[in-house]
């Protein structure tokens, strides 16, 4: 029964997405410019010419055309989607490295000391709503360098929920495997590192989930307004050109990408998982 | 200098001298009906295909596939003469010799006798033609057709030409432009004429002192309203519109400015004026958030071809042979980097008047329409550029200088951007409108280089406008400002 269920349901998924795509190929038909026209015509460009929501169809010739290519390199400005998607990741990835890296030892501190969690934490709720491209014209213009900018943005919209969550999981560890620990007589750091970060493990990874999803979001949004080079500059590029076929086709990837990055921490953190 | 023949002296198959049947470089191209400056294209390429031939392009260390031209002719004249010289001129023996132990052996040989890279580094010293400090550079473009001289530069090797290797970097919008260049990561940009003037003052960001050498372009802005909008061709039925600007420090808000102003309308009070980047402007004026723009092309044409929008004037009948963007760079960069602010400054001048002969305007278009520079229709920036368009009301017009390109930088355009920067309270307090213009455009500089690559630049430096029929007078800024019914 629940074989035939699951099934059943990816059947109707199929067909879902089939009615979708098929209605939408015929109410997207490109006009054809048949008679002779004259040349008012010709310079407006014919009804085939201006920009519309493009069919399925075109989406995927697009997308078959750019991926059997992706690493091309024509350019400052013109450059493959593989490129575009590389130069978007490295950023994510060396700004949520570097907010990591200060999230997860800051967290510890406040989720062990009551002291530094009431102290810090006005600070924090301060700073954590703050867009992160509200940062932007400030970062361009006090670091004085768009790639740097970039990453900084990236650095401190990740470092949030990556230091609240490893806060709340550290301060939430069971108490009495603290006191077997002090039983034990272990140091602090003993504490911290064989007891306390294996059981706030999980929390922290989920943390650094929330983390990597903003990241990704960010990433587009910033490339769009500084422009060079990412996968956010090449949506930006195109939609001058009003090409929805590429836009589209850029959004879809910057969907797997993210889904990408989800996945591989989802996988982390059941590494980690600790089952009683 | 007149040069014996520039046919390689390490060939054995060619001569080194005019005869009736000579086919070097030179004498091909005399006989050509090409104009100098392509003549000299032609001479530049042609020696650098003939050194390819006999080395393999592999084995020629100095000279890259980047070949800059005029070091090049120099280089082979030079080792032509010393080739010739030891062969005592005669044609004979430098070729039997050559053909028995071949060019390259003859150019080694040669070589640990005569220091041939010496003589020619100072030769082209003693020419004017020094060393670049800087060859590699990054320049900065907003993706719109006034950029036409720097990004035609590019494919069309003008840059190449002399000995610069650059980048073209697309801006998304001009406060990024500024911000970049301010943060040097461009070497020099694609500017908006008040911007240097602006940036030099410290109006609207740091102050830092920027040079503009030359204009990119002279009118080549429209007024575009939506075509929901053809039965308001009136601008005093305007109240209440949603404008779109590309920047405040540009001569689009201040001739939108000044023509509804002319009109009867507050541009503060009657109509909204926003600053949407040029590149957004089609796709905001289709949503409805703007009734129109005063933008650059080709965002004008586009917005026709998209059937959205008309033309309702062009900034040429607002002012005949307006400014509009610049070639702009730090005053630091152009100091520590004399040469190779000199060799893009040649570069720049020369794409300019090229750009400005029509017969070029069809070629031009399509080698800027692809996505690394504009990203646009070919069909759109034809109409652009060669002025035969379609005005979005039904009629085929036909205006050659819709758009024009002109390097000289005018004091007086710089006086009066600062007058209407004054007038609209971008400014304030005295202002010495001379020096501040002459600081920024370096009309003088830039006219003489003009004569040096044989163009005419003009006599003075300031000259009185007609705008909308009202005379300026560039010696009188503070009577023209207060002549206004509308200011600040």
């Amino acid at each position: 029964m629940l074989k035939s269920l699951s099934l059943r349901s990816a059947l109707l998924s199929v067909v879902l997405l089939a009615v979708l795509l098929g209605s939408w190929e015929l109410m997207n038909q490109i006009p054809s410019d048949s008679k002779p026209m004259t040349e008012y015509e010709m310079l407006m460009g014919g009804a085939s010419q201006e920009a519309r929501v493009p069919p399925p169809s075109a989406i995927i010739e697009l997308a078959i055309k750019e991926l059997s290519d992706p690493f091309y390199d024509a350019g400052p400005n013109d450059k493959g989607i593989g490129i575009q998607l590389g130069y978007s990741i490295y950023r994510v990835l060396v700004g949520f490295f570097f907010a990591a890296l200060i999230a997860i030892p800051v967290g510890f501190l406040i989720g062990m000391s009551p002291l530094m969690y009431n102290a810090l934490n006005p600070y924090i709720q301060v700073l954590r709503p703050i867009s992160p491209l509200a940062w932007m014209p400030l970062a361009l213009f006090i670091i004085k360098d768009s790639e740097t900018s970039a990453i900084f943005v990236i650095f401190i919209c990740s470092i949030w929920p990556m230091l609240l969550n490893t806060a709340f999981g550290v301060s939430n560890v069971r108490k009495d495997w603290i006191n077997v620990a002090k039983t034990h007589e272990l140091s602090p750091i003993k504490t911290a590192l064989l007891v306390i970060l294996p059981a706030a493990a999980p929390t922290i990874l989920t943390g650094m989930r929330i983390s990597i999803g903003i990241a990704w979001l960010v990433i587009v949004a910033a490339e769009m307004l500084v422009g060079g080079t990412g996968i956010g500059y090449y949506v930006w590029n195109e939609w001058n050109n009003l090409d929805l076929a590429s836009v589209i086709f850029s959004i879809l990837m910057i969907g797997l990408v993210g889904m990408l990055l989800d996945m591989f921490l989802a996988y982390a953190a059941l590494l980690v998982e600790y089952k009683e | 200098m007149s040069f014996k023949s520039l046919n390689d002296p390490f060939n054995e198959k060619k001569s080194l001298l005019h005869k009736a049947d000579c086919d070097c470089p030179i004498c091909k191209v005399e006989s050509s009906p090409l104009n100098p400056s392509q003549k000299q294209a032609e001479v530049e390429r042609s020696v650098y295909e003939s050194s390819i031939q006999v080395y393999g392009s592999h084995e020629m260390p100095e000279h890259n596939s980047a070949l800059d031209s005029n070091e090049a002719i120099m280089d082979r004249a030079i080792e032509s003469a010393v080739v010739r010289s030891v062969f005592g001129h005669n044609e004979f023996s430098r070729r039997s010799f050559l053909s028995m132990v071949g060019a390259g052996t003859a150019a080694a040989v040669l070589g640990t006798v005569f220091p041939m890279e010496e003589a020619k580094a100072a030769l082209k010293e003693s020419m004017g033609m020094g060393k670049l400090e800087k060859s590699k550079l990054n320049i900065g473009f907003v993706p719109i057709t006034c950029a036409t001289p720097i990004i035609m530069a590019h494919p069309m090797g003008f840059y190449e030409k002399n000995g610069l290797d650059v980048s073209l970097i697309k801006t998304a919008g001009w406060a990024v432009a500024r911000d970049k260049s301010l943060a040097k990561e461009y070497d020099a940009a694609h500017m908006l004429t008040p911007m240097p003037l602006a940036m030099s003052m410290g109006a609207g960001s740091t102050a830092k002192p920027f040079i503009m050498p030359t204009v990119e372009n002279i009118n080549g802005q429209a007024i575009v309203l939506h075509v929901d909008h053809k039965d308001k061709r009136d601008p005093k039925q305007w109240k209440g519109f949603k404008f779109g600007v590309p920047f405040e420090y540009s001569m689009h808000n201040f001739l939108l400015r000044y023509y509804v102003a002319e009109h009867g309308l507050d541009p503060d009070k009657d109509i909204q004026i926003r600053v949407v980047p040029p590149p957004e402007m089609v796709a905001n004026l289709r949503a409805g958030n703007l009734d129109g723009y005063l933008s650059p092309d080709p965002f004008n044409q586009r917005a026709i071809w998209e059937k959205v929008g008309f033309i309702h004037t062009l900034t040429k009948d607002i002012w005949e042979g307006h400014p509009c963007c610049a070639f702009a760079c730090s005053k630091e960069f152009a100091v520590e980097n004399p040469n190779t602010y000199g060799a893009l400054l040649r570069s720049i001048i020369d794409a300019t008047e090229y750009s400005a002969k029509a017969e070029n305007r069809k070629e031009i278009s399509a080698a800027i329409a692809p996505k690394n520079y504009l990203n646009q229709p070919v069909p759109v920036i034809e109409q652009v550029l060669t002025g035969r368009y379609a005005d979005g009301l039904g009629g085929v017009q036909n205006v050659p200088d819709r758009i024009d390109f002109d390097p000289f930088p005018w004091h007086s355009m710089g006086v009066w951007i600062l007058t209407q920067m004054k007038r609209w309270g971008y400014i304030e307090g005295n202002i010495d409108y001379n020096k501040i213009a002459e600081e920024v455009y370096l009309a003088a500089e830039t006219g003489k280089v003009m004569k040096e690559l044989g163009y005419a630049p003009p006599e003075k430096t300031y000259k009185n406008y007609f705008i909308m029929g009202k005379e300026f007078d560039y010696n009188k800024p503070e009577e023209y400002i207060a002549s206004f019914a509308i200011k600040r």
